[in-house]
C-alpha cells in the first residue's frame, strides 16, 4: 500500500500543494467552529497552524484526517480531490496524524499499537515479524529511538509521541498533522521532537503543526497560517513575519467595543504576591515567581496568549490550588503551601472570583437560574435556615439581581444553561458583586459574550473600581486589557515579563512582551 | 483410601459437567467485555437458549436443529443489547437487566402457552438429546492401564460432547484473543476505543462482532442445560449460573485459562457439596444442606468484595463510545 502511494506521488503530476482546503465550513449546533477556511500547504514544508484555544484548529485537522465530515467545501490531497468520510480514507492518501492525547491502547508494546489497524493476514505472529523489520528502517532513517517490545503505559510520553508519529509512518504517511504536540513534552523532549521533525522534513514529508505557542512557530515552521474564532485571518511565510505580529493576529478582535476610561483612584494594597509558583503534576512549572502588588481603586490586567500562566494564577489567588511555592497575602493573613486556604475563606475575606470558565466553574448548567445565583452563598442566613433553604427569598434576590444587571430573560426558575452566553456571564457577576468584594477576580469577563453585554459588564467593572473595589482582570483580547486596566501585567510561559501602565505603553510593546520578550528588552529594542 | 480417590475422580468428573455451562459463560462474557460492553445478561441469553433448545428439540426431534435454533435466539438477545448499548449509548447494566428480566417471564409464559405444563417443557427422549460419548477402548484400559486406566474410564470418558465443545471453547478464545488480528482489535476497541477508531476501524462494527460472538456461546450453554445434562427445559433453571460465569470471569481477570480455573473451581465446590449432603463427617458432623448449596454463591460474593480489588477491568469497559475532538 505504501509502495504504491509513493509510486502515485512519484509518477503523476506533481502539485506544488499536499494539502489544499477551499472553504471549508463546520457547525457544531449554533457554533461556527470552521468558517470558510481555506488553507494551501506546501510539499515537504512544515506548515504551522497557530491560534489560541477554540479558534478552530483542533476541528480543521479532524476534517483532514475524516473525524468529522465539512458541511461544505473541498478537500484535495496532491491536486486531487478527496472526500473523507472516515479516517481509514485519509490514512489511505497518506495523511497521518498524531493527536493531542495520544491514540494509544496503554497495555500493549509499542509494536502491537502500531500495526494496530494494519496487521497484514489474519494470523498476528508474521504480521508481528515483518512489522518490527519495516520498523527497524523507519526507526534508522528518521531517528525515531523507540524499544518495540516495551508496554506503552510504562513509557515515558516523549517515547509515546514517538510511537504515534512511527504508527503514522508505517500506514504510509507523507503528510503528518500533529495536534499541540509540545503541550505535554518537557523542554527536552521538545527539542527532541524538533529534531525528528526537520529529519522528517529533508525525507520529503509535510507537516502541519498545529499549537499556540508562538516560538515553536518562528522556531522550525516555513510557512504559518492565523485562525481566530473558526477564521483563517492570516497566511505567510514564517520569515517574513514576527511573533509581535502573530501575537496581535491571533488575538485581536475588531468588534470589541473600544472604550477608553478614565483611570481610577487607586488606594492602599489589597492583595500583595511573593513568588508564587505552581507546579503541575508533570513536574511542569505552569507559573514561576509571581510578585506583584494590587491595589484598592485599580483594575490590574493580565495580558497574554491563553496558557501562558494566567488559569494557575487565578486559580491560586481564589483558594482552589495552593501554590506550591511563595505566598500571597489579604490584611495581615498569609497564605502559602502549608496554610490552608479555601474558596470560602477567601469570600469570607471579602475576595470574590468570577472564573474563566463559566459552564464548568461559575455555573451548574442544569439549575435553575435562582440556585446558581447563590452557589458559594448558600450559608447565608437571608438564603436559609442552615438546613432548610427559603426558596421564596432566594428566589425575589435573584429577581433583584436579574432586574439590576438586566438579565434577560428576567425569570428566576429558567434553567441556567437556557440562558445565553453573555446573560450567564451577568448571572456570574451579579453574584460575585452583590457580596461587596474588596477584591473581584475576574477571569475572561467577555468570552462567548454578545457586544451589548461587553458594554455592560465593561461599565461594570468600572463602577466596582471606582467605588474602592480592587480588580485583577485576566483576559486574553488585548483590547480590552487596554480599554480597562490602569495598569498592565504580561505574561508568557508562566513568566511575568512585567508590569507597565496603560499611558506608558503601545499595543506593539504589549505584543513583544506576550512573545516572551522582557519589559526591559522590549524597551531597547524600542529606543 | 481407594474408596477415598474414587470418590474424588466422581466429584472432578462431575466437576466437569457442573462447570461446562460455567466455561461457555464466561468465554462469552470475556469476548464481550473485552470489546468494552458490560453482559450482565449472559443469564437471560442463557435461559432463553435452554428454552428454546428444549422446544425445538421437542417439536423436531432433533437436538441440533434445537441447538441452532437456541443459537439464534441467543444472538438475537445480543443484538438487542447491542443496538440499546453501542447503537444507542444505553446504560449496560440497565440493558442487560432488562434481557434477564425478559428471559426469566418471556420463558415461562410460552412454556406454559405451548405446553401447558407450568412452564417447562415436555421430557426429552433420549434421541432428542444430546448424549453421551462413550470413549474407545474403556474397559480395555481399566483393566490393563494401572491408575491412568481408571481415570480413563471415570473421569474422560462417558462425557457430553458440549462438555468437550466447553473445553475447546477455552483454547478457541485463548487463540482468538492473542494470536490473531481480530483479537488484537477486540482487546484495544475495550482498553481505547478512539485508537480503533482513529486506525480507521469501526468501533461498532468490532463491539457487534465480539457481542454475536458471545451469543453463540451463551447459546450453547443453554442448549447443555436443557438438552444434555437435563433432559427438558425447567423454569428458572440457570439459577445464576450467568452471574457465576460473571464472576469467574472477573475473578480470572477477564483471561480464558484462570477463567477456566476459576470455573472449574465453583463446579467442583458445587459437586463436592452434591457429594457430602448427608454423609457423616468426622468431628463437623452433617453439614446442611442449605449452606452447602449456598456455598458456591457465598464464594461468589466473597471473591468478588475481597479478592478482586486490585484487578484493572478493560478500560473503556461500561462507556459508551462517543466520538469527540
Amino acid at each position: 500500500m505504501k509502495k504504491k502511494i509513493l509510486e502515485q506521488k512519484n509518477g503523476g503530476q506533481k502539485s506544488p500543494f499536499a494539502v489544499s482546503l477551499k472553504s471549508i465550513c463546520k457547525s457544531f449546533g449554533p457554533v461556527r467552529a470552521n468558517d470558510e477556511i481555506c488553507l494551501n500547504v506546501s510539499s515537504g514544508t512544515i506548515h504551522g497552524i497557530i491560534g489560541e484555544n477554540g479558534a478552530g484548529k483542533s476541528t480543521l485537522m479532524s476534517i483532514l484526517y475524516g473525524f468529522y465530515q465539512p458541511d461544505s467545501g473541498d478537500i484535495q490531497v496532491d491536486g486531487k480531490a478527496a472526500i473523507f468520510k472516515q479516517p481509514s480514507d485519509a490514512i489511505r492518501l497518506g495523511i497521518g496524524m498524531v493527536h493531542q492525547h495520544f491514540m494509544l491502547v496503554p497495555n500493549f508494546t509499542a509494536l502491537e499499537n502500531i500495526i494496530l489497524g494494519s496487521e497484514g493476514k489474519m494470523g498476528l505472529k508474521n504480521g508481528l515479524q515483518n512489522a518490527k523489520l519495516k520498523l527497524e528502517e523507519l526507526k534508522s532513517t528518521y531517528g525515531l529511538e523507540v524499544d518495540l517490545d516495551n508496554v506503552t503505559e510504562d513509557l515515558p510520553v516523549g517515547i509515546q509521541q514517538r510511537i504515534e508519529i512511527l504508527k503514522a509512518l508505517y500506514r504510509g504517511a507523507r503528510v503528518l498533522i500533529l495536534d499541540e504536540p509540545t503541550g505535554v513534552l518537557t523542554p527536552q523532549e521538545t527539542d527532541q521532537l524538533f529534531e525528528i521533525l526537520l529529519a522528517l522534513k529533508s525525507e520529503g514529508v509535510t507537516i502541519l503543526l498545529i499549537t499556540h505557542k508562538l516560538h515553536e512557530i518562528m522556531a522550525i515552521t516555513d510557512e504559518v497560517s492565523v485562525m481566530r474564532q473558526g477564521k483563517m485571518v492570516a497566511n505567510t511565510l514564517t520569515k517574513k513575519t514576527s511573533p509581535e505580529w502573530l501575537a496581535e493576529q491571533m488575538v485581536g478582535r475588531s468588534v470589541l467595543v473600544n472604550t477608553k476610561y478614565e483611570s481610577g483612584k487607586v488606594g492602599s494594597v489589597a492583595l500583595s504576591a511573593d513568588g508564587i509558583g505552581v507546579t503541575d503534576k508533570r513536574g511542569f512549572d505552569s507559573l514561576k515567581n509571581a510578585t506583584f502588588d494590587l491595589r484598592s481603586g485599580e483594575i490590574l490586567g493580565i495580558a497574554g496568549i491563553a496558557g501562558n500562566g494566567q488559569s494557575e494564577l487565578l486559580s491560586v489567588l481564589s483558594g482552589i490550588t495552593p501554590p506550591s511555592r511563595g505566598n500571597f497575602r489579604i490584611n495581615d493573613k498569609i497564605f502559602d503551601s502549608k496554610n490552608h486556604c479555601s474558596p470560602g475563606l477567601m469570600r469570607e475575606l471579602g475576595l470574590s472570583h468570577v472564573p474563566e470558565d463559566r459552564h464548568a466553574e461559575g455555573l451548574v448548567l442544569p439549575f435553575q437560574a435562582f440556585e446558581s445565583v447563590i452557589l458559594g452563598y448558600e450559608k447565608n442566613p437571608s438564603f436559609g435556615t442552615g438546613f432548610f433553604t427559603k426558596p421564596e427569598q432566594i428566589q425575589a434576590h435573584c429577581a433583584r439581581l436579574q432586574d439590576s444587571f438586566d438579565v434577560r430573560p428576567q425569570n428566576p426558575t429558567l434553567i441556567s444553561s437556557q440562558f445565553s452566553g453573555g446573560n450567564q456571564q451577568k448571572l456570574v457577576l451579579s453574584r460575585e458583586i452583590s457580596s461587596a468584594p474588596k477584591i473581584l477576580l475576574v477571569g475572561q469577563p467577555t468570552r462567548g459574550v454578545d457586544i451589548g453585554a461587553i458594554e455592560f459588564i465593561h461599565k461594570t467593572l468600572i463602577k466596582m473600581r471606582d467605588s474602592g473595589c480592587a480588580i485583577l482582570l485576566v483576559s486574553v483580547e488585548l483590547e480590552e486589557i487596554l480599554s480597562l486596566s490602569d495598569r498592565i501585567l504580561v505574561m508568557n510561559s508562566g513568566e511575568i515579563m512585567g508590569i507597565v501602565s496603560k499611558a506608558n505603553t503601545t499595543k506593539a510593546m504589549l505584543g513583544k512582551m506576550m512573545a516572551g520578550i522582557p519589559l526591559e528588552k522590549a524597551i531597547e529594542e524600542k529606543n | 483410601m481407594t474408596d477415598f480417590w474414587f470418590q474424588f475422580l466422581l466429584a472432578l468428573d462431575s466437576t466437569l459437567r457442573v462447570a461446562t455451562p460455567l466455561i461457555f459463560c464466561a468465554m462469552a462474557g470475556i469476548f464481550s467485555e473485552r470489546s468494552g460492553i458490560i453482559d450482565i445478561s449472559l443469564e437471560g441469553k442463557m435461559l432463553m437458549a435452554a428454552f428454546v433448545a428444549a422446544a425445538t428439540a421437542y417439536a423436531t426431534g432433533s437436538p441440533w436443529i434445537g441447538a441452532i435454533a437456541a443459537i439464534i435466539v441467543s444472538i438475537l438477545a445480543s443484538l438487542i443489547h447491542g443496538f440499546a448499548c453501542i447503537i444507542h449509548r444505553g446504560n449496560q447494566v440497565i440493558s442487560g437487566l432488562a434481557i434477564n428480566i425478559l428471559a426469566s417471564g418471556l420463558t415461562v409464559i410460552i412454556g406454559i402457552a405451548l405446553f401447558r405444563q407450568g412452564g417447562q417443557t415436555p421430557t426429552l427422549p433420549r434421541t432428542s438429546r444430546f448424549n453421551s460419548l462413550e470413549l474407545p477402548f474403556v474397559d480395555f484400559m481399566e483393566q490393563n492401564v494401572p491408575i491412568f486406566g481408571i481415570i480413563y474410564k471415570e473421569l474422560l470418558s462417558d462425557h457430553n460432547i458440549l462438555v468437550w465443545a466447553a473445553l475447546a471453547s477455552v483454547g478457541v478464545t485463548f487463540y482468538i484473543l492473542f494470536k490473531t488480528t481480530f483479537g488484537l482489535r477486540l482487546r484495544a476497541v475495550g482498553e481505547k476505543p478512539e485508537a480503533i477508531d482513529s486506525a480507521g476501524i469501526s468501533v461498532t462494527r468490532m463491539r457487534f462482532q465480539a457481542i454475536i460472538i458471545a451469543g453463540i456461546l451463551c447459546g450453547l450453554a443453554g442448549v447443555y442445560l436443557s438438552t444434555a445434562t437435563g433432559a427438558g427445559f425447567v423454569k428458572e433453571m440457570t439459577a445464576g449460573k450467568g452471574y457465576i460465569a460473571l464472576a469467574a470471569m472477573i475473578f480470572g481477570k477477564w483471561k480464558p485459562v484462570p477463567a477456566l480455573f476459576a470455573c472449574l473451581l465453583f463446579g467442583f465446590l458445587e459437586a463436592v457439596a452434591a457429594r457430602v449432603q448427608g454423609v457423616e463427617i468426622m468431628l463437623i458432623g452433617e453439614i446442611s444442606s442449605d449452606l452447602l448449596i449456598a456455598l458456591p454463591y457465598l464464594l461468589t460474593v466473597i471473591l468478588l468484595a475481597g479478592f478482586i480489588g486490585g484487578v484493572t477491568p478493560p478500560r473503556a469497559i461500561g462507556q459508551p463510545y462517543i466520538k469527540e475532538r
